[in-house]
């Protein structure tokens, strides 16, 4: 079991190193210099070789690169070139929005899709199920930047119920800035249900003809606890892998989500950055969200190396 | 193993009588088509122009003439709309061409020879780290806004579930019979490859293909209404709906209807991709 977890580890950590150095890349695939064109058209000459001096890409491509895989050893991921403060400072000041927003909408979709995906799969083929999974393939079809203002239009302009926009003023208690992300939140839930309700539909249809669910049947125990306590349980590892997943991918819904609803976390921060040509912030965000994918994913493999003694290899 | 091998013999000519047998295939099918010739044959179906302002008629609600209304220049939504679909339409397909080309390659390679399976599959497990739409943006970013551009990234970005289908189909066909008849033959490697392996991975990527398609258009209209993506003069089901936003509350068909078409489109194409996954690949039709 060890011998397993050291070979994920390395398998991670490869990865890792991949993922580090695709971002890298990105940047550096800009036509032209990267300095110039972030201080545009008016910048002096001595404006652009500043830039380029603190950008550190006056050295070859070799020695950017090392001193980039430095400073992220170090937790330094450079100077926001807008902004004025390193820019993990940035994203750790615009943090708390996406991580609600995040944990919000993953606590809607799961309540959603759940309850149906377990349903579905008990009445297989049934009227119900084909409805909910047409419904569940139709959710996935909507663009969420569209149900998003389709949502603010309705429930906020028209019926008045949510505010527009926005995350409450600064001084604004946590009830405040929780009630700003009920719309955001539902918009980014149900789009993303849709993959936590196929999922559990598919693992609870794998677990249902199982043995020790007709045993459980045959011992006369109620429906209910052979679905919920047998049955369930079982299926509930691969349920958890996908909404892992999810969390991890919510990133790019909230970069979409936030920007409809002008709520100042760190996907909105991502996209005023592309907008600024403002590299180092992408660079600093592609390289965290891609991480953070990359951890959980390893996390969620531990966690069945722990669970499932099958999957020791 | 058996199903994957059957199923290169799958693609006889009643693939598409098997597919119209299914309701919800059929009915994708049926969708997609008509949304394609909508977009074709848009100068036909409609009496207006798509750039002929009106100011008489600006902010029309929908009525007789203007069946979705019109914009806040007096232009023809529903004309708009037609023509959108027409861009929408060749970006996403020209997204599933290019990650397709690079998928394929990534693929094959993976597949085939053993000692580049490691690396290849190392950099596919870490692009896929990075989630798409996020990743395009940067792309974007990266090589600077344009239609073109815009291909390329989302081409990029879903190269490696194009890659992930074809190696994991390559590793099955590399051991089957006529593969090795063929090595022992002293058949060239790159002819096994397009004519025995390439030829009958094609089931897998049509049905990858289409799910890209699908996603493709939505993750164009994510990138123009983020304002990353093409440019706003050109008329794409996206940029529609980001420039009829300012209008929300007056004039909702502006947004609404450009959205539609986009819900209906990426519909279709599910239900098609799913049918043909069912058909196609028995392997993956477990009920997800």
């Amino acid at each position: 079991m060890l011998g397993a977890a050291l070979n994920r580890l390395i398998g991670m950590a490869i990865v890792m190193a991949i993922v580090v150095t695709i971002v890298f890349i990105i940047v550096r695939v800009t036509p032209g210099d990267p300095a110039a064109v972030m201080l545009g058209p008016d910048a002096t000459a001595a404006d652009v070789e500043a830039l380029r001096q603190r950008l550190g890409l006056d050295g070859t491509i070799l020695e950017q690169f090392i001193s980039y895989i430095g400073g992220i050893f170090r937790g330094d991921l450079g100077q926001s070139i807008f902004l004025g403060q390193p820019v993990t400072t940035a994203l750790w000041l615009r943090a708390e929005p996406t991580f609600f927003l995040t944990i919000f909408s993953l606590a809607i979709a799961t309540v959603i899709a759940l309850p149906i995906g377990v349903a579905s799969a008990y009445w297989r083929g049934s009227w119900f199920d084909q409805a909910m999974t047409s419904l569940a393939m139709f959710a996935a079809s909507v663009p969420s930047f569209w149900l998003g203002l389709i949502f603010i239009q309705t429930f906020a302009v028209s019926l008045g119920w949510f505010p527009t926009s926005g995350y409450g003023g600064p001084y604004s208690t946590l009830g405040e800035r929780l009630y700003h992300l009920v719309l955001p939140a539902t918009t980014l839930g149900i789009v993303s249900s849709a993959l936590i309700m196929r999922f559990t539909r598919a693992s609870m249809l794998d677990v249902l003809n199982d043995d020790y669910v007709r045993t459980a049947r045959s011992k006369g125990m109620s429906e209910w606890r052979v679905v919920v306590r047998h049955a369930l349980k079982n299926a509930l590892i691969p349920i958890l892998t996908v909404v892992g997943l999810t969390a991890a991918l919510l990133i790019s819904g909230a970069i979409v989500t936030e920007t409809v609803f002008a709520l100042p976390g760190v996907g909105n921060l991502i996209v005023s950055a592309v907008l600024r040509r403002d590299y180092p912030v992408i660079q600093g965000a592609l390289l965290i969200v891609a991480g953070l994918y990359v951890l959980v994913n390893f996390a969620i493999d531990m966690l069945y190396l722990l669970v499932d003694p099958r999957v020791r290899y | 193993m058996a199903a994957l091998a059957s199923s290169g013999q799958d693609k006889s000519p009643n693939l598409l009588v098997r597919l119209l047998a299914r309701p919800t295939a059929a009915a994708g099918l049926i969708v997609i088509t008509l949304v394609v010739l909508a977009a074709i044959f848009a100068p036909l179906l409609t009496p207006h122009s798509p750039s002929q302002l009106s100011i008489v008629n600006r902010l029309t609600a929908p009525n007789g003439q203007f069946w979705l209304g019109t914009d806040e220049l007096g232009r023809d939504i529903l004309t708009r709309v037609l023509y959108a679909g027409q861009t929408s339409l060749s970006v996403a397909f020209s997204v599933v061409i290019v990650s397709s080309l690079i998928g394929i390659v990534l693929g094959l390679v993976a597949g085939f020879f053993r000692k580049a399976d490691a690396p290849v599959s190392r950099v596919i497990d870490a692009m896929m780290a990075f989630p798409d739409i996020l990743l395009a943006i940067a792309l974007v970013a990266a090589l600077g806004a344009s239609a073109f551009n815009v291909v390329l990234a989302l081409g990029i970005v879903y190269a490696p579930r194009m890659a992930r289908v074809v190696r994991a189909s390559t590793l099955v066909i590399r051991e089957l019979p006529y593969v090795e008849a063929a090595r022992a033959l002293a058949v060239p490697t790159p002819i096994i490859l397009v004519r025995h392996v390439l030829r009958n991975v094609t089931s897998p990527l049509l049905v990858q293909g289409t799910f890209i398609f699908a996603q493709a258009i939505l993750a164009e209209a994510g990138l123009s209404f983020l304002g990353v993506g093409i440019s706003p003069d050109i008329p794409t089901w996206g940029t529609m709906i980001s420039a009829g936003r300012q209008f929300m509350n007056s004039a909702s068909w502006l947004l609404l209807y450009p959205g539609l078409a986009i819900v209906i489109t990426v519909l279709a194409l599910q239900l098609l991709g799913d049918g043909l996954r069912d058909l196609l690949d028995p392997r993956l039709a477990k009920d997800i």
